[in-house]
């Protein structure tokens, strides 16, 4: 079978505007005879929601916490990209367009990332337009900040929570068009499946979280805007409840899972301190404008330090390897992240690891503050100066931070053609739960910029197209493959309360996180990959015999969610293993060990890996069959990246 | 401390749902890590409940960085626990010491009925919101953001007022259960922004009205929500709303019963 991405013929800047008048329209008076469900309220699925509502359509929204605004897209920190040359500094649409391109280490597509760096523009005026209380300068208006893998200043934050703000502007839209009755929303309602009628995706199967009730719901299209997968790790920068539930459910019923082994590990988080962690929190890439990445120059002094015999502060000038500045001097501490985190990891393998565990380098801000001020400094970064004392009891105004890459983001995800449309008809995916637009490798501030572009500027234009073709026949549960996939739901939650053996599913969890990190993680290589293979198979099996989950269905039973969570994250590693066991290059945050320079950078094989893999589910315990679509680059040559 | 981190007593209020009535239950926490979050430490307790069969302890949480506002919990008496200006996500074990005795209840509010144990129904702050949180733009058709200037001040000023995480400590915190600090922050926000003039005074008298009706008590001034919030809201948006709020009633009633013309 051919994927076919539509991408829209013709030069790359006229590609979108092209494609938006060739589609077909829904007449205002029509859309209110069309059901739209969708699934996550984040950037992605709040600004989708409201802006399908304002254009006239029903949405259901649905949501697993108990209020939309909770989705983890609040917790974004230092920004959102836009084009928009305020500093007349040479950005262009063009620019933004290549920069993250070549950040994603040309493994996304030309077409999808050019309209991306378009709509970039209109998102910083739709939100503003919201009141979404962006940085300013004393002229009133809006400051830009600098971010990784770009040489102009194009970042546009709300001190250190941008996400938070950006959010709450999504949610606040979402929440006048449900004050309006255009959207109906399901809190603490989680998705558990999607029905399929006559090969065209028309309903989903939810639990309500705090009656166990299992509700079927129909609507003429279904979009998933559920997120990432990193949780899959166990420990992540995701929050608790991140999963992969929906799009797994979705790819089961035939949605292909685009490069699932394309994770985005993040330079700069704090350092785990033992078995009782439960997650990993990030200090925003922001840092990196001010801070100054360094590790001890040799081995004794990092032994010294973990020792306690040193203090960090004790370490002289000549001591200290800012090895980031030293090995890419042009653009210094604000290399991609990819590459940051690599160089971390180094650091610790050659020994000269800090923090009591030797597994973290320093992030400086004594210049910074020299330089600006310890005021100008809290100004810009208090609020994360202060997480980073409340979790490790450490003051960054007078001594380095300690980091340490964690699992970020998820740059794989449903495969979508340029409509955002999965294979299955009526089936959409936006936001992190997509593939799309940000190759092998997400560049900072660029997952606000595509949740938003997808849910307030893509899909309420693509999807009219697919709706005026299908016609506004109402669409309702009665179909018989409601009641079917409902009692595929049953079941299997049934099957999930019935284990009631020696093993936590957190136990089970830690367990995947920890071979993923260890065979799937910043480095992995063919041995290694095809060890986990077989440990996540047993593990799987093991768990669906021993594993412990309590209370019944009718009832808020966190063991029931969690567990439903973690039995798919255990499919999910093993194809995660699968894809990375493909593709034989490195490129971007994939990184094999086989493939790389002599100076130990990902060496790309643009010859036979230059492709989007798709997989196709075909059945329990069977091996996954991968589809192949071509990356043509019709506009930029491709080159092995450079930030020296 | 033991060598193996402290051993705590840990009285957790425990209620099966809204219809059962609740009780205290002692739990022993032991070999706790002083580098433990407050989470993590209901995580191991949790963990071992579940290993005897026991139905573990129900609580909110999320994004565990303090940011998502899913966390409460009502800790020795104070919501988010003894330390000012972080959540319980944020809270660590190293505030207590060993030995200690630690009570952990749920927000205690009649709008916030308990849905299981420590977690409670916040749907009230959504339906205040709804009521008329928001600038009433559609997607599309807005001006160049640079268009609308706003002087630092006031967009910092707003800014601390958008910092609100709608977790309901302000809630907890007052004695009649009054929603003022939470509600006054979103109106604020809005009212010291020029997006936010066009609606000004109909937001105002929307979202009071619904505040009032999901029963939530009135405002005293004592100030336990500005001492107990997380985000550290200051009481002075209280004043800005009530300013708007008498200046509505009082001149501009008639904004709150024209219909809106839009879609």
């Amino acid at each position: 079978m051919i994927l076919d991405a539509k991408i829209p013929a013709g030069p790359l800047a006229e590609k979108w505007s092209t494609h938006k008048f060739n589609l077909k329209l829904v007449n205002p008076a029509n859309k209110r005879k069309y059901d739209v469900i969708v699934v996550g309220t984040g950037l992605a699925g709040g600004a989708a929601a409201a802006s399908l509502a304002e254009l006239g359509y029903n949405v259901k929204a649905f949501c697993f916490q108990d209020s939309p605004r909770r989705a983890h897209s609040i917790a974004a920190q230092g920004g959102i990209n836009a084009a928009k040359n305020y500093r007349n500094d040479g950005d262009s649409v063009y620019r933004l367009f290549y920069d993250t391109i070549k950040g994603g280490d040309y493994r996304a597509r030309e077409g999808n990332v050019y309209r991306l760096a378009e709509v970039s523009v209109n998102i910083i005026d739709q939100c503003v337009a919201q009141g979404v209380p962006f940085a300013r300068e004393y002229g009133g208006l809006l400051d830009n900040r600098s971010f990784g893998g770009a040489q102009v200043s194009r970042t546009f934050y709300a001190r250190g929570q941008t996400g938070q703000q950006l959010l709450l502007g999504a949610y606040s839209a979402l929440n006048r068009q449900i004050n309006a009755g255009k959207v109906k929303m399901y809190t603490r309602t989680e998705m558990l499946d999607v029905v399929i009628v006559d090969g065209k995706a028309q309903g989903i199967v939810t639990r309500n979280l705090e009656t166990g009730k299992i509700e079927t719901h129909s609507g003429h299209a279904v979009l998933l805007c559920t997120g990432g997968y990193g949780n899959v790790f166990y420990l992540s920068t995701n929050a608790m409840g991140c999963n992969v539930t929906a799009a797994w459910r979705a790819h089961k019923r035939g949605a292909f899972f685009g490069n699932p082994c394309y994770t985005q590990i993040h330079p700069t988080c704090i350092p785990v301190t033992g078995d009782h962690q439960s997650k990993l929190t990030l200090m925003s890439e922001s840092l990196r404008n001010d801070g100054r990445v360094w590790a001890p120059k040799t081995v004794e002094l990092a032994q010294k330090l973990r020792k306690g015999e040193l203090k960090v502060t004790d370490l002289k000038e000549e001591d200290r390897d800012y090895f980031l500045e030293r090995k890419y001097p042009s653009f210094g501490n604000l290399v991609p992240r990819d590459v940051a985190s690599r160089n971390g990891k180094e650091m610790v393998d050659e020994g000269r690891g800090v923090g009591s565990t030797g597994v973290a380098v320093f992030l400086d801000f004594a210049d910074a503050i020299k330089r600006l001020g310890e005021d100008a400094v809290r100004a810009k970064y208090g609020n994360l100066f202060d997480m980073y004392y409340q979790i490790t009891n450490e003051d960054p105004y007078k001594q380095p931070m300690r980091i340490y890459p964690a699992v970020h983001y998820t740059m794989g995800g449903l495969w979508v053609d340029y409509n955002l449309m999965t294979n299955v008809d009526g089936l959409y995916a936006l936001g992190e739960a997509n593939f799309s637009d940000h190759g092998a490798n997400r560049l900072g501030a660029s997952a606000l910029m595509q949740g938003l572009a997808d849910g307030y500027f893509v899909i309420p234009y693509t999807i009219g197209d697919y709706l005026a073709k299908i016609g506004p026949k109402p669409v309702d549960t009665k179909h018989p493959a409601f009641e079917q996939t409902k009692k595929d739901v049953e079941e299997r939650v049934k099957k999930l309360l019935a284990l009631r053996g020696n093993k936590t599913v957190d136990e089970y969890h830690r367990e995947l996180g920890h071979i993923m990190w260890e065979y799937c993680g910043m480095a992995r290589n063919e041995e290694g990959l095809k060890k986990a293979k077989g440990l996540i198979q047993n593990l799987r099996a093991d768990f669906w015999k021993n594993a412990i989950v309590l209370g019944e269905n009718e009832e808020l039973n966190q063991s029931l969610e969690k567990a439903g969570r973690v039995a798919d994250f255990l499919e999910l590693g093993e194809l995660m293993v699968d894809d990375a066991l493909m593709r034989k290059e490195s490129c971007g945050g994939h990184f094999r060990v086989e493939s790389q320079t002599p100076e130990g950078e990902a060496l790309r094989d643009d010859e036979h890996f230059a492709f989007v893999s798709a997989w196709e589910y075909k059945g329990d315990n069977q091996p996954e069959e991968l589809h192949k679509e071509e990356l043509v680059f019709e506009n930029v040559h491709l080159t092995q990246r450079s930030y020296k | 401390m033991s060598a193996n981190g402290m051993n705590l007593t840990l009285k957790v209020w425990r209620q099966k749902n809204a219809q059962t009535a609740g009780k205290f239950v002692t739990y022993k926490a032991e070999s706790i890590s002083p580098d433990m979050s407050f989470l993590e430490m209901l995580d191991v307790v949790n963990e071992s409940l579940v290993h005897k069969g026991e139905d573990p302890i129900y609580f909110d949480h999320d994004c565990r960085e303090g940011i998502c506002g899913m966390c409460s919990l009502y800790i020795n008496g104070h919501p988010h626990g003894p330390k000012r200006a972080i959540t319980t996500c944020q809270l660590h074990m190293r505030s207590f010491h060993d030995g200690q005795t630690i009570t952990i209840e749920p927000w205690r509010a009649a709008p916030f009925p308990v849905i299981k144990d420590l977690a409670v129904d916040r749907t009230a702050f959504d339906r205040i919101q709804q009521a008329g949180g928001y600038v009433s733009v559609n997607t599309g058709g807005v001006p160049d953001a640079n268009e609308i200037p706003i002087p630092k001040v006031i967009a910092d000023e707003a800014f601390n007022s958008a910092t609100c995480i709608g977790c309901g400590a302000c809630v907890a915190a007052c004695k009649n259960a009054s929603a003022m600090l939470f509600v006054s922050a979103k109106v604020s926000q809005l009212g010291m922004l020029p997006q936010g003039q066009p609606e000004r005074y109909r937001r105002v008298q929307s979202m009071v009205a619904q505040m009032d009706e999901e029963g939530f008590g009135s405002c005293t001034n004592t100030g336990a929500c500005e001492a107990e919030c997380p985000k550290e809201i200051k009481l002075t948006n209280i004043a800005r709303m009530n300013n708007d709020y008498f200046s509505a009633k009082l001149f501009r009633q008639e904004e709150l019963h024209e219909q809106s013309h839009g879609e």
